[in-house]
C-alpha cells in the first residue's frame, strides 16, 4: 500500500486532486499513529516485564479487570496511559508558553513521519520513495528542534541543561549512523528501502542469508556502529545523559506533565523502533525469512519485520537494564574518537572488498 | 587555542533531588559541564538529638541514636550503649557482646550493600541497587525475627539487649551468610567491573590522604585512600580484638588512589570481612547467658564525661556525654563521620563535571540523618 497508488485511486473518484492528496494522507497517517500507540503500549509493557525479569521481581501483577492491573498486569500500560491523560496540564508560569506546548510536537512528528518510509512486509510501506534511507535519517534528526524548544521553553537550568547535552549528542551522533548506512548504499546502489530489502535476496557464504551485515566483515562492524549510534539516538542507556534521572532530574522534560510529557515519551519508543526498523532493513534482510526461501510470504513478512525489530528493541531494553551512564565528556570522546573512525574505515574497507571480492 | 569561558551559573541541586541522599542542598557554581564550586548546605532534616538527648533519660536516648544513621542504627546503638556503660563501669555477659558484634556486622553490611546500590544508582546503573536491596531485605528479615524492627531497631540497651536471639537464627544467619557470599561477586560483575562504571570511577575525585585526615574523613572512605584506620583493630571495643578480619585500603587498582572506584571497592571488601566476623562471632556465641542479666535498676552514670568512638558503616562515630549525676545527660555531642565526609565534598569535586559531582556525591555515602541530626 504505498501513498501514490492511494491518490491515483481517491483521483478517480473525487474530483479535487488536492481533496484526494489530503484524504490519501490522512488514510495512511492514521494508521500508522494507532500503531505508534499500540506499539508503545506493548513497548512499555516489555520494558515493566523485562525489567521486572532482570532485576528478580514480578513486574505488574494483576488479578482481573477493575482496580488492579489486568492478568499478569497486562492493563498496567493502559492504566499508565489514563493516567497522563487524566494529569493536571501544567505549564510553569515563566515558561514560554507557545513555545512550551509546541515542543512535544515538534519532538513526535520527527518520530512519526520517518514511519513513512519504513517497510512493513513486501506491500505494506505508506511511501517506498527513491531516497527513503535518506529520509528517514533527515527527519528523524527534527526530533532535536523540539528537545531544544523544550528546554529553552521551560525556563528551567535542568532543563537546558538536559536541551544542550541532547542537541550535542544526537547531533554527533548522526554522523556515525549516517556513515554507516553510506555501506549500506554502495553495496545496494538504491536508497530505496525496498530496493535495499530486495536486494538482500537468497544466500551469501553458501549458507548465511543475503543480509548485509552477513556480506563481509566490515558490514558486520558497521552494524555495530550503526546499532551504538541509533542507541544514542534515541537516548537509551548507557547514552541517557539529556535525561539523566540522578543528575538533572528529568533533563529537557523536568517541568512537563501529563499528556505533553507522554509525547515525548512516544517519541523515545517511536524512536527506538524507528532506529531498529532501520537496522533492521539495512543490514538484517528486512523482512526476508532467515532461512531464505522459507516462510517468505507477505503475511510471513510482517512477522519476520516485526521480530527484527522487536528483538533489536529488546536488546537496547537490555542494555538499560545493564549499564551505567556515560559521562558526557566521554560520549563525545565515543562518538568522535571511535564511532566515526570506524565508520569510515568501514566504508573504505567495503569499497575495497567490492571491487577486489566483485560484490 | 584558549579555553572559552562562559558566564557562569548557579544551580541548585537539591533539597529536592533524586541523588542527594536525602534533603542535601548542593549551591553548585557551573560554568557548562564543569563544576566551579560547592557550597553545602545542610539543615533541612535537622532535628534536635543532642537537645533532646539532655531531656530525656539514658535509655530514652537509644532510640533516638537510630534516627541518626538510619541506615546503620544498630552501629549507633552500639556506639551510645558501650560510651554510657563504660561511665557506669557495667560489664556486660559474653554473650551480650557476640549478639551486639553480629548484629553490627550484620547492619554493616546492610549499610554497605545500602551505599553500593545507590552509588549505582548515582552512575545510572538501576539494576544493582535492586540486586542489592534485595539482600538487604534479607537482613532486615534477621533482625526483624530479632526484635520486631526492620528500620530502627532499639536493640542494644545500656547493659544488655532487649531480646536475646530467637530459636532458628544461627540457622537462619547461616544460611544468609552462605547465600550472600558468592552475590558480592555478581555484584562485582555487573558494576564494579563494567567498563563504563570503571571510567566514571577511575580517577575522579580523588582524596589524598592529606585531606582526608585534614578534613576528619574516616572509615571506608579514609581507607580508599589507603591508610589503614579501622578502630576495630587500631582501637579494639567490645570484642572485636578476638576476632580475625583484614582492613582492606585502597590500592589504586584502577587509577589513583583514593578515587571513587577505590571507595567503591573497600566497600566490598569490607563486606566479605564482616561475613568473616560474623560467621566466627556465630560459632564461638556461647549458648548460656541471660541478655537481660547486666541491665542497671537505675542508669545513673557517675558525674563527669566520656568520649567514646566506634567504627560505624561511615567511619569514626563518636559519643561525647556529660554526666552531671541525673538520670538524663547533661550533654551529648554526635560526632558524625558522614558530616566530615561531606565537608570534604567541595575540596575533592571542584573542578569536575556535574555528573562526577554527582558520582563523588555517592561515593562518599552520606547520610542525612547524621549530618544533621
Amino acid at each position: 500500500m504505498t501513498v501514490d497508488v492511494l491518490i491515483d485511486w481517491l483521483a478517480n473518484l473525487v474530483d479535487f486532486p488536492e481533496l484526494a492528496f489530503i484524504l490519501a494522507v490522512l488514510i495512511c497517517a492514521i494508521p500508522a499513529f494507532l500503531f505508534i500507540a499500540v506499539y508503545a503500549l506493548v513497548a512499555i509493557y516489555g520494558e515493566l516485564k523485562i525489567s521486572s525479569f532482570m532485576q528478580d521481581k514480578v513486574g505488574p501483577m494483576g488479578q482481573g479487570p477493575g482496580l488492579h492491573a489486568g492478568k499478569w498486569g497486562l492493563l498496567q500500560p493502559v492504566a499508565d496511559a489514563l493516567k497522563l491523560l487524566l494529569k493536571e496540564d501544567i505549564i510553569p508560569a515563566s515558561a514560554d508558553t507557545k513555545l512550551f506546548i509546541l515542543a512535544p510536537f515538534i519532538v513526535f512528528i520527527g518520530a512519526f513521519i520517518s514511519f513513512a518510509a519504513l517497510p512493513f512486509n513486501q506491500n505494506l510501506i505508506i511511501a517506498d520513495m527513491n531516497i527513503g534511507v535518506f529520509y528517514i535519517l533527515a527527519v528523524s534528526s527534527l526530533g532535536v528542534i523540539g528537545l531544544i524548544v523544550a528546554g529553552w521553553s521551560s525556563n528551567n537550568k535542568w532543563s537546558l541543561y538536559g536541551a544542550m547535552r541532547s542537541s550535542a549528542q544526537i547531533v554527533s551522533y548522526e554522523i556515525p549512523a549516517a556513515l554507516s548506512i553510506v555501506v549500506v548504499i554502495m553495496l545496494t546502489g538504491t536508497l530505496s528501502m525496498q530496493g535495499i530489502i530486495q536486494h538482500q535476496d537468497g544466500l551469501v557464504w553458501g549458507i548465511l542469508p543475503n543480509w548485509i551485515i552477513f556480506q563481509n566483515p566490515f558490514t558486520f562492524l558497521a552494524f555495530f556502529v550503526f546499532f551504538i549510534s541509533g542507541v544514542s539516538e534515541c537516548n537509551r542507556t548507557p547514552f541517557d545523559i539529556p535525561e539523566a534521572e540522578s543528575e538533572l532530574v528529568a533533563g529537557t522534560f523536568t517541568e512537563y506533565s501529563g499528556m505533553r510529557y507522554a509525547f515525548f515519551f512516544l517519541s523515545e519508543y517511536a524512536n527506538m523502533f524507528i532506529v531498529s526498523g532501520v537496522a533492521a532493513v539495512g543490514f538484517l534482510g528486512g523482512w526476508h525469512s532467515p532461512i531464505p526461501g522459507f516462510l517468505e510470504a507477505p503475511g510471513w513478512g510482517l512477522f519476520w519485520f516485526l521480530f527484527k525489530v522487536g528483538m533489536l528493541i529488546f536488546v537496547m531494553m537490555w542494555f538499560r537494564w545493564t549499564f551505567p551512564r556515560l559521562r558526557v565528556d566521554q560520549l563525545m570522546n565515543i562518538c568522535w574518537k571511535v564511532l566515526l573512525p570506524m565508520a569510515l574505515l568501514n566504508i573504505f574497507g567495503v569499497g575495497i572488498w567490492t571491487v577486489l571480492a566483485g560484490r | 587555542m584558549g579555553i572559552v569561558h562562559g558566564d557562569e551559573m548557579v544551580l541548585n541541586i537539591g533539597p529536592q533531588h533524586p541523588s542527594t541522599h536525602g534533603v542535601l542542598r548542593l549551591v553548585v557554581k557551573t560554568d557548562g559541564e564543569i563544576v566551579s564550586q560547592i557550597r553545602p548546605v545542610i539543615g533541612y532534616l535537622h532535628r534536635c538529638f543532642e537537645k533532646h538527648c539532655e531531656n530525656v533519660s539514658y535509655d530514652q536516648v537509644i532510640p533516638y541514636t537510630d534516627r541518626c544513621d538510619y541506615i546503620a542504627s544498630m552501629n549507633n546503638n552500639f556506639g551510645f550503649v558501650i560510651a554510657v556503660e563504660e561511665m557506669m563501669e557495667i560489664t556486660v555477659p559474653e554473650k551480650v557482646e557476640y549478639i551486639r558484634v553480629i548484629m553490627a556486622e550484620l547492619n554493616r553490611i546492610a549499610s554497605h550493600l545500602l551505599a553500593l546500590g545507590a552509588f549505582g544508582l548515582d552512575v545510572g546503573a538501576f539494576t544493582p541497587f535492586l540486586y542489592m536491596f534485595r539482600d538487604r531485605e534479607r537482613i532486615l528479615d534477621l533482625f526483624e525475627m530479632t526484635c520486631g524492627a526492620r528500620l530502627l531497631y532499639n536493640y542494644m540497651w545500656v547493659g544488655g539487649l532487649s531480646h536475646d536471639l530467637p530459636v532458628g537464627f544461627l540457622e537462619k544467619a547461616h544460611e544468609f551468610l552462605d547465600y550472600f557470599e558468592p552475590k558480592i561477586k555478581e555484584y562485582n560483575d555487573l558494576l564494579m567491573y563494567n567498563k563504563i562504571f570503571i571510567e566514571r570511577t577511575s580517577d575522579v575525585g580523588v582524596l589524598p590522604t592529606d585531606v582526608a585526615v585534614n578534613y576528619g574523613v574516616t572509615g571506608p572512605n579514609l581507607r580508599g585512600s589507603g591508610t589503614k584506620w579501622d578502630l576495630r583493630k587500631n582501637e579494639p571495643y567490645s570484642i572485636y580484638d578476638r576476632f580475625n578480619f583484614e582492613v582492606p585500603v585502597g590500592k589504586g587498582q584502577m587509577g589513583t588512589i583514593g578515587d571513587c572506584w577505590d571507595r567503591y571497592w573497600v566497600r566490598t571488601e569490607e563486606m566479605k570481612e564482616s561475613v568473616g566476623i560474623v560467621r566466627q562471632a556465630l560459632n564461638e556465641l556461647p549458648v548460656e547467658g541471660d541478655v537481660h542479666e547486666a541491665l542497671p535498676k537505675k542508669i545513673r552514670p557517675p558525674k563527669g564525661s566520656i568520649y567514646k568512638r566506634t567504627e560505624s558503616p561511615r567511619g569514626d562515630l563518636g559519643f561525647y556525654i556529660i554526666s552531671d549525676g541525673s538520670p538524663s545527660p547533661s550533654r551529648v555531642k554526635l560526632r558524625s563521620p558522614a558530616f566530615t565526609a561531606l565537608s570534604a565534598l567541595s575540596v575533592i569535586a571542584e573542578g569536575w563535571m556535574m555528573s562526577d559531582v554527582i558520582a563523588i556525591l555517592g561515593s562518599l555515602d552520606i547520610v542525612l540523618g547524621e549530618i544533621d541530626r
